[in-house]
């Protein structure tokens, strides 16, 4: 035990502690510019049971900043290039790395092997399926999120503290935060803010000190200001995942389902509850007028999104069901899931609402 | 009052400052994103979420300090 002296002299840790490390089992999703660090010293603690999951392979412009790699790795996949390497650092550890891509398919039998998932992607795509898969196998997840100069860390789903929907319910509107490969990247910057999560990974499996729970944590690398933002759980954001359990694993295809559901007929409209009939016309000489119904022409539909009652499913028409399906690809686009295009138009609608 | 807007993030290129004071004279968090909208086009587009003295907030939260700040998902690693 003499690799983890400094360690088990310390009396916070101990043999004790140390031996709490060596039995704990980790899973890092993204071996870049923070899962390099994380792994790195999650490795020399002597964190017994590691875990990597990363599709994409070694490329030069990673060097900068993904320190587990040299020339030698250049075309490797990632997972296996960080075990390698890993291996090296610490022979008494088991290393499992996954070289595939992170889906709804293999998150949750893949996160119930691990006590503790470290999230080190790079879009927010993987950072909310991380995220809810770790509600649904009940994982605390150790999140970090870095901009430029910038990072954001967190720990999510700790001895029931809030989640990152807590935080940001929902996926940005579209992906306009361009990722590092596109704007650039500070490289010493992950390796500042995946230090902080190894750091969190270990006080969590020894019980040592504050969490970051409850919390998220800004770090601006160039003038040293840190603001720890309090942030509440929402059941009610929580619970909008937990339904989802039973059919997780299904939800890639689910998806895609969805969306091609969303061209309807006027009786598959009316089997809905709740409507909201959107008229999306430009030129209003025809306007039906019932309270039901709201006008928001095409071109002013955006500007107007807060006269939708998001509670309600939608229903938009136009006059053929050619205007209406832009608009409900719009809606969307803003989270308004529950929106739905008339196929015949508007004609329809006006003969239903005179002989209602 | 003057209360004091920090930026993070994008946030901070889309206003080009990382923070700034301003006159505000309406009651919640909604009313200060408004104010901001006008003097932002481009905000608007953004996705973030709104402290107040480092506590996250919603729209409907009362302004009672002076310390506001918005906060951008990040997305690199």
């Amino acid at each position: 035990m003499n690799r983890y002296n400094r360690h088990i002299i310390l009396s916070e840790i101990g043999s004790e502690g140390q031996y709490k490390l060596n039995n704990a089992k980790v899973l890092v999703i993204g071996a870049g510019g923070l899962g390099c660090p994380v792994l790195q010293y999650l490795a020399a603690a002597g964190i017994g049971t590691l875990g990597i999951i990363d599709f994409d392979i070694v490329s030069e412009s990673n060097l900068q900043r993904q320190i587990l790699f040299g020339d030698s790795s250049l075309g490797i996949n990632k997972a296996i290039a960080a075990k390698k390497r890993l291996e090296d650092l610490n022979t008494s550890i088991s290393i499992h790395a996954y070289p595939e891509n992170l889906n709804h398919k293999n998150s949750v039998s893949l996160f119930k092997e691990y006590d503790i998932i470290v999230d080190g992607t790079d879009n927010f795509k993987t950072r909310y399926l991380v995220s809810d898969a770790c509600i649904i196998t009940k994982k605390p997840l150790v999140y970090a999120g870095i901009y430029k100069f910038e990072g954001q860390v967190s720990v999510f789903n700790y001895k029931n503290g809030p989640s990152y929907r807590c935080l940001f319910p929902n996926p940005p509107r579209e992906e306009e935060i361009p990722n590092c490969s596109e704007i650039g990247v500070l490289g010493v910057l992950p390796g500042i803010i995946g230090s902080l999560q190894a750091n969190e990974v270990i006080k969590i499996i020894l019980n040592l000190g504050k969490i970051l729970s409850g919390k998220v944590l800004y770090y601006n690398s160039l003038n040293h200001q840190s603001n720890l933002i309090k942030v509440s759980r929402s059941e009610k954001e929580i619970q909008k995942v937990i339904d989802l359990a039973g059919i997780f694993e299904n939800l890639d295809e689910g998806i895609r389902c969805k969306v091609k559901n969303n061209n309807i007929t006027l009786k598959e409209a009316l089997t809905k509850k709740n409507i909201q009939w959107i008229d999306v016309r430009n030129d209003t000489d025809q306007i039906i007028n019932y309270p039901e119904i709201i006008q928001i022409p095409f071109e002013y539909l955006e500007q107007n999104l807060h006269k939708i009652d998001k509670n309600k499913e939608q229903v938009v028409f136009c006059h053929a069901g050619i205007m209406s399906k832009k608009a409900v690809t719009i809606l969307q686009k803003h989270q308004i899931e529950d929106s739905f295009s008339l196929k015949n138009g508007a004609f329809e609608v006006m003969d239903y609402f005179k002989n209602k | 009052m003057m209360i004091t807007i920090r930026y993070f993030g994008l946030l901070a290129e889309v206003t080009g400052c990382t923070s700034e004071k301003i006159n505000f004279s309406g009651t919640t968090i909604f009313d200060v994103k408004e104010v901001l909208f006008q003097k932002y086009k481009t905000l608007k587009n953004k996705d973030f979420q709104v402290a107040q003295n480092n506590e996250l907030n919603t729209d409907k939260t009362k302004i009672t300090s002076t310390e506001i700040a918005l906060l951008p998902p990040f997305a690199g690693g």
